[in-house]
């Protein structure tokens, strides 16, 4: 298959992710712990390497922000972005944008260049969740093109809690959907996952049949003030088989082989993509929007 | 307990031990710890928070203090001693009778009249507190908190007492649920069989103090905090009305106990309210 440009993007490539325990507030040593599983992912051959959300950070910075947040063109990010030149990186941080306005950004790095950014959508603030009184919401999701790996569609943690934001990708043309996440550890009951990690189990197995992507959940591990984050990272096949489950709690590098051609023949096989309506979609949505509206007045 | 909800509050008793065994591990090198120290009573509490942190950091790392008083059950001791055989873990026993003694001979002289049963039991649970984290000064080692989700949300506990402590793997497991997990953990036959009891004073048992079992009280419980279910829902379910509003008023008449002391705003910036910033940081 041929690419723009003439890059090629080969049928079987081999991804990494690094589900790695980030030090609350420590960027340098979390840096340090990026390019060293960048490195060792480049030592197992691998196309790209993800990260989990605010690996740069820990997740809890609450008034830490201010501290750890970074411009992109800061030489923290730009380390990273350098890291990319043999092999495509995914990392997240909290970004500074010029307006002083606070993100939770996923970078996607190729090339030693940033390819692009997704800035987290949807915040959660509820229960444990506390992220919309220190960040503010991104504001759109758009596929980013590798030549290494293809169209990626990147969603952070709660935004895939939102079926609409695959949906969004996908129409766009994604055949990755990656998910770099800070997912906690709750709900244990007698089942073999905890209760969180089994709704993200059912919930991207859907995904990945339903669009005939393959789906790439980075979740990072080690623990913040009592909260434990499962880890559990894996790969979903676009025919819904976890074809990588790493482990819970523990950290480490853990690899699996894309097959892109499973895109193809799932895409064939139930083509709900192909039959997606967005028009319809655009239509019905334009018209409840404004009832809703006029039933807000 | 409803089968419902006996099978809803069961765990997975690996999983769970997987993530309390990450948690102690990790909470106690982030604080720079090397060990963590706790009261064994000879009750079920301590005794499963002994088994986690024996899995967690291995027998050397973990100290065990126990703290009879004179009037103790001989057989919380005898209890607590098995634990430490068991485990093979290092232990000290340090009798509370003298300073408990000291203190009320010289205040009830002050004032006059004798202290009641709950003054002497709140003292008692406040000198083993001390007692612990003298130890934790000179063993290097972070005290564990034994309270369980069920004690913490009664507020059946010594504020400042047997409710301190720098860590608690058990903060989040009902009564049912320590026992389960104890079961599993291989905690001995007679600390599980017996009733459960703080053990300040003869003949004590939580259950008659509290006026309800501790079955009943999970399972209200559950479904007004865990479910955030209305009184009324709960009613609904068929729950004894007493029961419920006996729970719920503990519940909210408790829940100074589970709060750091509140602090009167002044400056823009105030701790405890806008002064934002996990135990974690700069570790």
């Amino acid at each position: 298959m041929l690419a723009d440009e003439g890059a090629m993007v080969v049928d079987c490539w081999k991804i990494c992710i690094a589900q790695i325990s980030p030090k609350l507030g420590n960027i340098e040593h979390n840096v340090d712990k990026h390019l060293h599983y960048v490195s060792e992912a480049k030592s197992r051959q691998a196309s790209l390497v993800v990260f989990p959300e605010l690996g740069l950070t820990g997740y809890q910075v609450q008034d830490m922000t201010l501290d750890v947040a970074r411009t992109l063109d800061h030489p923290q990010i730009q380390v990273l972005v350098e890291s990319s030149r043999d092999i495509d990186v995914v990392f997240s941080c909290v970004e500074e944008t010029k307006h002083h306005l606070f993100h939770v950004t996923v970078v996607y790095a190729t090339k030693g260049k940033i390819a692009g950014i997704h800035r987290k959508v949807y915040l959660p603030t509820y229960g444990m969740f506390d992220e919309r009184r220190y960040f503010a919401p991104g504001t759109s999701f758009r596929t980013i093109s590798s030549h290494t790996v293809g169209d990626v569609g990147l969603m952070v943690c709660e935004d895939a809690w939102h079926g609409t934001s695959p949906y969004l990708l996908a129409l766009q043309g994604a055949n990755l959907l990656i998910i770099p996440s800070s997912s906690p550890a709750r709900d244990v009951t007698d089942a073999n996952y905890f209760g969180s990690q089994k709704f993200w189990r059912e919930l991207l197995q859907v995904y990945a049949e339903t669009y005939g992507a393959f789906v790439v959940f980075a979740n990072r591990v080690g623990v913040e003030d009592g909260i434990s984050f499962f880890g559990g990272s894996g790969v979903v096949s676009p025919e819904g088989d976890w074809v990588l489950s790493a482990p819970t709690v523990t950290e480490g590098l853990y690899d699996a082989m894309i097959d892109t051609r499973a895109s193809r023949r799932a895409r064939f096989s139930t083509p709900i993509l192909r039959d997606e309506r967005p028009l319809l979609v655009a239509r019905e949505l334009e018209r409840i929007i404004k009832t809703r509206e006029e039933s807000e007045r | 307990m409803r089968p419902e909800v006996a099978q809803r509050l069961s765990i997975n008793a690996e999983l769970a031990q997987d993530l309390l065994k990450g948690f102690i591990r990790d909470e106690v090198n982030k604080a720079g710890f090397e060990r963590v120290v706790f009261g064994l009573s000879g009750g079920i509490d301590s005794a499963l928070v002994a088994y986690l942190a024996v899995h967690a950091l291995g027998k050397d790392r973990v100290h065990a203090v126990l703290m009879p008083y004179e009037t103790s059950s001989p057989a919380s001791l005898s209890d607590a001693r098995e634990v430490v055989d068991q485990l093979d873990i290092p232990a000290t026993v340090v009798s509370i009778t003298n300073p408990v003694d000291a203190y009320f001979q010289n205040v009830d002289n002050v004032l006059g009249v004798g202290a009641s049963s709950l003054r002497r039991g709140n003292r008692m649970a406040r000198e083993r507190m001390s007692t612990l984290f003298d130890f934790s000064a000179y063993l290097g080692a972070l005290v564990m908190g034994t309270s369980n989700k069920t004690e913490l949300l009664l507020g059946y506990g010594t504020q400042f007492g047997d409710m301190a402590s720098a860590l608690n793997p058990i903060g989040d497991l009902y009564k049912c649920q320590v026992r389960q997990l104890s079961r599993e953990l291989g905690v001995p036959d007679s600390i599980l069989n017996k009733p459960p009891s703080a053990d300040l004073w003869a003949d004590q048992t939580d259950e008659k103090e509290l006026g309800f079992t501790y079955d009943d009280a999970d399972e209200v419980l559950y479904y007004l905090m865990d479910l955030r279910y209305s009184q009324f829902e709960v009613l609904e379910l068929g729950f004894p009305e007493a029961l419920v509003q006996a729970v719920m008023k503990r519940v909210m008449q408790s829940q100074y106990k589970r709060k750091p002391p509140i602090i009167a705003k002044l400056s823009p910036r105030t701790v405890s309210i806008d002064f934002r910033y996990l135990r974690d940081w700069g570790n």
